[in-house]
């Protein structure tokens, strides 16, 4: 069991309607993070459900979706970038 | 090489003189300021940037060391602001000092493009009727991959 901060940007954090929260989870990696939000509450599933349109970051730096979470502190969702 | 992620305004013109700041060896400047656009012909009441607090300034900072690997550049600069802002004001801006005007222009188009996908900002249009959040643009992906050749 890992303890992690969990933090969301724009729709992702309208949709599951909180900016940060803390997780305790057995996941492995991101994919297994998001599979195991998503079956606790619906609202995760609604922000998951097209993980195409969603980008992760684990300590700030982007990472795939089958990166690893050893060792990870933050995990960040949120959609495609659009600043500038 | 400097970078600034701040909810205040700015002024190109005295950003620009703090860049050179009596340095002669430069030959060209090259700017770019993003603006607040309303495309909806006054319904636009603001636009509200959202950004990743923790990320944004090493995000930012690691495309501008891209930059100044590749050009010969003396300075360059990138500003992005954050918050709720109107129709017509500036939301970010970049500028490259160099010797050369190929090296000012390319080095300015790469830090937009790269900032475009990599610098986490999201940005949402708020409407008289209801919000929408701006979608990412498959171009900017493109826009980028033309420097990866």
């Amino acid at each position: 069991m890992i303890k992690l901060d969990v933090v969301y940007f724009a729709w992702v954090r309208e949709r599951i309607g909180l900016a940060k929260e803390q997780v305790e989870t057995e996941a492995k990696t991101i994919n297994d993070l998001v599979a195991e939000l998503s079956a606790r509450e619906e609202r995760y599933q609604l922000a998951f459900q097209d993980m195409s349109v969603v980008k992760v970051a684990i300590d700030q730096t982007l990472v795939s979706l089958d990166a690893p979470l050893d060792g990870a502190k933050e995990v960040a969702f949120f959609p495609p970038m659009t600043g500038g | 090489m400097a970078v600034r992620v701040q909810a205040e305004d700015f002024d190109l013109g005295d950003e620009v003189s703090k860049l050179t700041d009596g340095n002669t060896d430069i030959g060209a400047i090259v700017t770019f300021v993003g603006v607040v656009r309303d495309t909806t012909n006054g319904a636009l009441l603001s636009m509200e940037l959202e950004h990743y607090p923790a990320m944004t300034k090493q995000a930012l900072e690691t495309i501008d060391q891209a930059a100044a690997k590749r050009w010969s550049l003396n300075a360059s600069m990138i500003i992005h602001r954050y918050g709720d802002l109107a129709p017509g004001a500036q939301i970010m801006m970049v500028a490259t000092a160099s010797p050369h005007r190929k090296d000012a222009f390319e080095a300015a188009e790469f830090l937009m493009d790269y900032l475009k996908t990599d610098a986490p900002f999201w940005k949402k249009e708020n409407f008289k009727d209801g919000a929408k959040w701006v979608g990412s643009k498959a171009a900017d992906e493109d826009a980028k991959d033309r420097w990866k050749a």
